[in-house]
């Protein structure tokens, strides 16, 4: 069946669920043991994927772990799933946030706790679902499925404009998914047309060979779609909005996975599906992800609310992962991927940190602190080390990230490179100026002197982040490994694709070529 | 010298039906002598009546024979229709009896007695291999439902929706039979399957103006039952005066019932035609679904927010309908199934809401129900994502199987469309669950605990709203059978 002999995908993607089953029964006035139990089970499922890591077998960009059901026979749907070298480490991220979310969630949420954890348990099977489906329903269907726990997760504990933020972010979301679904069923369509077979099968689909025009459709619906969750330039206003309405946890998951799915999904299905299409994209795709990082890192600066803030630096960071999966070259993929573990660690932790405070003061205003440091020594130190990483000092994660998409970026497309660079000067200015803001300057509030330094549990809550900060900035080599031959296979499917469909263009008869001549014409209007 | 062979008499053919007919006599008789605590049992009479009829059906799966000169096809997609029907009314019966408490008008043996005429009628219109036996079939199951539809004879709104209902119904009736006469006259046959034969065999009389005039009358009637625009008018009136748990029946039986004989007679019938009417159902589907989804955004009252939700569905019913391909036809019916479980599952949600003759259907009623009745707020939020399309519900697999067929097919802009519309569709829909559980309560309101029938129909309806999502392939097949066994 695969590596370990045993369907642990799927126990794994599973076993969250098992845990809100248990939930259920679970009195909702004993609060503790709700915590408790949810906690135990989200350790539990981080504790069984680990042995993924080490089964995972670096040499080779098959999938793995390959688990394959018939689900619809008559219908080609399967139920197929399994990892490479892609998926692997964001699988891994969600397993090891989710008790992190747990943990920050322990004194922060006191109303309606159990089915608070239990949409938190839920939307974690709904995240692994969707990386590891290799059939495009199947994943369709945990796609869509992210969005019900987010969106009670954002509607029921949320701040107070949060039933605006919680209808705007599943209305953007699946007016953008349903689309793809559309350009899903085309695929499957046309697969048919060419070889007969009705599948959802993605690898299956990889290897089809689209008219050039009807590819642009295609892919300007999964690009439509999976910018939204990134969420790019100019389709990121959802996520203010969801970030600074969500309780700690919520935003904490949305940054951590969440948008990782949208870049994910280009690298997993857009890309390889549409090579051509998407070669052809590149120059707006690009130059939207540098709009990105520099509008995000602008308004960040302005930014009075720390949650805020660090909600458009996500904009920002999430610009060079797609800068670096579009630069098109090893390190500029590889990058990409490494920066979004590392945007899932650092910002991830931002938001816990900026919870913390806010729990203890009921405000994320900036103006409200300053000299926050003197009373909370510990916190200060992880607030600073998660800043570290978040504007890629070397020896932080985030400095591997960045700086091989920006060396990819380099090769391919150097005026898009300039400009991000100077995106990650103006990171720097946004978070040590709040840094500064915040934890330095006079103690001059009164309520701000008896601040409680973080207790126990807090820190085991940001001590494991911090750690990986480290790990990754040290040791990324054992992270890249495993991604390496993936990410290759990857870039020689593009280049061959494209070589190919440059050649049919060239090669086309004349009524072929004016028809790609039309599409040209037709891309450059939409330019 | 008159050729009139008596048909044989085979009971086998129409035993399910049979079995509703006789159990609503029984139902009928008991109550007349039955005093007292004898009265409370005709609901689980009429529940035993039905599951009789759902066990013989099943036994019967897969006979394909026509029955009493051609009046009657006991085919494959007869068979699927009695099961959503007697599905349908197995749930709503279930759910009445809960219903009973709250609005004790309908405590009454007419009423079972009434339902299951309603599906008897309902059941020989997805059967009827003839248009005379389709207008029978019809009217044993409109006239039911007007009664039904007054049932809450304290309430005044309940007897505008009768009449309402009946009015309307019966002009839309005098269509159909009107267009079922002019067709009559072209073509000198009433039956079916040899009114296709006919227009196969005389191409030249396709597009004679009583085969025409004849077909856009039987649309207008089928369209009315149907809720298609812009014969929908009465739906919003009807669905909200009704009492709540007959609602639930007239939008889930009656859309089955009339869509059925719909697709029979527009695809046997009037096969060689398809070209014609095609064009005039891509608009209506189109409009039907738009007009639907926009207007039950502005709706502040639940009932009749899902009246133009059925509007709406009607319309992607009808997306299905003008691809028309076999497979197109059986994702109609698994999308009938799945939103059959899915809407009675909500108009029962709604209907347990009340106590002692008050109902609670404004929307802002709803205002956080879903944490002060958990088992209740679970089960609408399941049936609403079911009808928003939201996977893993079983409406996201009726759209899909409808959508993926249309796109197949080349319809891809009204596979456009239809998903702009699911767009459209979240905004209400996610609104209900918005009240129930991201908002307090605007006013207190205390209901009836439900019943145990209630707690019985809600979780076999989330049961199998969940199950058609999961795991469509039996019913997927079930319908696919069911298609290509048509006469």
């Amino acid at each position: 069946m695969n590596e370990l002999g045993f369907p642990i995908i799927s126990l794994v993607t599973f076993f969250p669920i098992f845990g809100a089953l248990i939930l259920m029964f679970i009195d909702k006035e004993a609060k503790d043991t709700l915590r408790g139990t949810a906690m135990v089970f989200a350790m539990i499922e981080f504790f069984i994927s680990l042995p993924i890591i080490f089964a995972f077998q670096s040499g080779t960009a098959d999938m793995q772990f390959v688990e394959r059901y018939t689900w619809i026979k008559s219908a080609g749907l399967s139920y197929y799933i399994g990892l490479d070298g892609i998926s692997l480490w964001i699988f891994m991220l969600t397993t090891f946030l989710t008790p992190i979310c747990v943990l920050c969630s322990w004194n922060y949420i006191q109303k309606r706790v159990k089915e608070f954890m239990i949409c938190l348990l839920l939307l974690e099977t709904a995240m692994l679902g969707a990386l590891v489906s290799l059939d495009l329903i199947l994943f369709y269907i945990f796609w869509e499925l992210m969005l019900i726990p987010m969106y009670f997760l954002i509607g029921v504990w949320g701040g107070d404009n949060r039933i605006y933020a919680a209808v705007k972010f599943f209305i953007y979301t699946a007016a953008g998914s349903v689309f793809m679904l559309l350009s899903i069923f085309f695929l499957y369509y046309y697969n048919h047309k060419v070889t007969g077979v009705y599948t959802f099968d993605l690898l299956e689909l990889y290897k089809l060979n689209i008219p050039v025009s009807t590819q642009f459709w295609l892919c300007l619906t999964f690009f439509v779609s999976f910018a939204i969750k990134v969420p790019m330039f100019p389709l990121h206003t959802w996520l203010p909005d969801a970030h600074v309405q969500a309780p700690t946890a919520g935003s904490v998951i949305l940054a951590g996975v969440l948008l990782k799915m949208g870049t994910y999904g280009f690298m997993r299905f857009a890309i390889p599906l549409f090579p051509y299409a998407s070669h052809q994209f590149t120059p707006v795709i690009a130059t939207l992800a540098v709009i990105g990082i520099i509008y995000g890192a602008l308004v960040a600066l302005i930014q009075p609310d720390m949650k805020k803030l660090v909600a458009y630096s996500s904009v920002s960071h999430l610009g060079y992962v797609m800068l670096g999966i579009f630069a098109f070259n090893m390190q500029g993929v590889e990058g990409g991927l490494y920066q979004m573990l590392n945007h899932g660690i650092s910002t991830g932790a931002l938001f816990l940190i900026v919870g913390m405070l806010y729990e203890r003061r009921h405000t994320r205003m900036i103006k409200d602190f300053g000299g926050i440091a003197k009373v909370m020594p510990v916190y200060a130190t992880f607030f600073m080390i998660m800043t570290l990483s978040s504007i890629a000092v070397p020896g932080t994660n985030g400095f591997v990230g960045e700086f091989m998409i920006l060396v990819g970026a380099f090769r391919s497309i150097p005026m898009h490179a300039v400009f991000a660079t100077s995106g990650a000067i103006l990171g720097a200015l946004y978070m040590l100026w709040m840094y500064q803001r915040v934890m330095f300057q006079p103690l001059d509030k009164e309520e701000n002197k008896v601040l409680k330094d973080l207790n126990a549990r807090e820190i085991v809550t940001l001590l494991p982040l911090a750690i990986l900060v480290f790990v990754m900035g040290f040791f990324p080599g054992y992270f890249i490994n495993k991604m390496d031959a993936s990410c290759q296979h990857f870039l020689k499917n593009y280049n061959q694709q494209v070589a190919m469909y440059e050649q049919q263009v060239e090669d086309g008869s004349a009524a072929k070529l004016a028809a790609v001549m039309s599409d040209n014409n037709l891309e450059k209007k939409i330019d | 010298m008159l050729d009139f062979v008596v048909p044989a008499l085979n009971l086998k053919a129409i035993l399910p039906q049979l079995i509703l007919a006789l159990t609503a006599l029984t139902v009928l008789l008991v109550d007349v002598f039955a005093k007292g605590k004898g009265k409370t049992s005709l609901g689980a009479l009429s529940l035993a009546g039905v599951v009789a009829a759902l066990i013989t059906l099943m036994l019967s799966r897969g006979s394909h024979e026509s029955a009493y000169a051609g009046m009657l096809m006991a085919d494959g997609f007869g068979f699927f229709i009695t099961l959503i029907v007697c599905i349908v009314t197995f749930l709503t019966i279930l759910a009445s009896i809960n219903y009973e408490r709250i609005c004790p008008d309908i405590k009454a043996g007419e009423f079972y007695c009434l339902m299951l005429f309603a599906a008897f009628g309902m059941s020989f219109m997805g059967n009827a291999g003839n248009l005379i036996m389709i207008f029978v079939a019809l009217e044993t199951m409109s006239i039911s439902i007007y009664v039904l539809a007054g049932f809450k004879t304290s309430d005044a709104k309940s007897i505008e929706s009768a009449l309402k209902y009946f009015l309307l119904g019966a002009f839309a009736s005098g269509f159909l039979l009107f267009g079922f006469a002019l067709v009559y006259g072209a073509a000198g046959t009433l039956d079916i399957v040899k009114l296709g034969a006919f227009f196969t065999a005389n191409p030249d009389s396709l597009h004679h103006p009583m085969v025409l005039g004849g077909m856009a009358l039987m649309t207008v009637g089928f369209g009315f039952k149907v809720a298609m625009f812009p014969f929908h008018m009465w739906t919003p009136d009807v669905y909200e005066g009704a009492p709540t748990v007959v609602t639930g029946f007239m939008a889930t039986g009656v859309k089955a019932a009339a869509f059925a004989a719909l697709v029979r007679v527009f695809f046997v019938g009037f096969a060689p035609l398809q070209a014609d009417w095609t064009t005039i159902m891509w608009v209506a589907a189109l409009l039907t679904m738009t007009i639907g989804n926009l207007v039950a955004i502005s709706q502040t009252n639940i009932k009749r927010m899902l009246a133009y939700s059925s509007i709406a569905h009607a319309g992607y019913l009808l997306v299905g309908f003008v691809v028309g391909t076999e497979l197109a036809r059986s994702g109609m019916l698994f999308y009938l199934l799945a939103y059959a479980f899915a809407n009675i599952g909500a108009f029962a949600v709604i209907s347990a809401m009340g106590k002692d003759g008050e109902e609670y259907t404004e929307l802002n009623d709803f205002s956080g129900a879903g944490f002060k009745y958990p088992f209740l707020g679970l089960m609408m939020s399941i049936f609403i994502f079911s009808m928003a399309g939201i996977p893993p519900a079983a409406g996201f697999m009726g759209k899909f199987f409808i959508f993926s067929e249309a796109i197949k097919s080349g319809y891809i802009w009204l596979a456009i469309f239809g998903v702009i519309n699911s767009v459209i569709s979240l905004y209400y829909y996610l609104g209900v669950i918005v009240r129930m559980y991201f908002k307090e309560p605007e006013r207190e309101i205390t209901i009836m605990a439900p019943a145990g029938t209630m707690i019985a129909a809600l979780s076999i309806a989330a049961f199998a709203v969940l199950q058609m999502g999961i795991f469509p392939s039996y019913i997927w097949d079930l319908a696919r059978e069911s298609v290509k066994m048509i006469m």
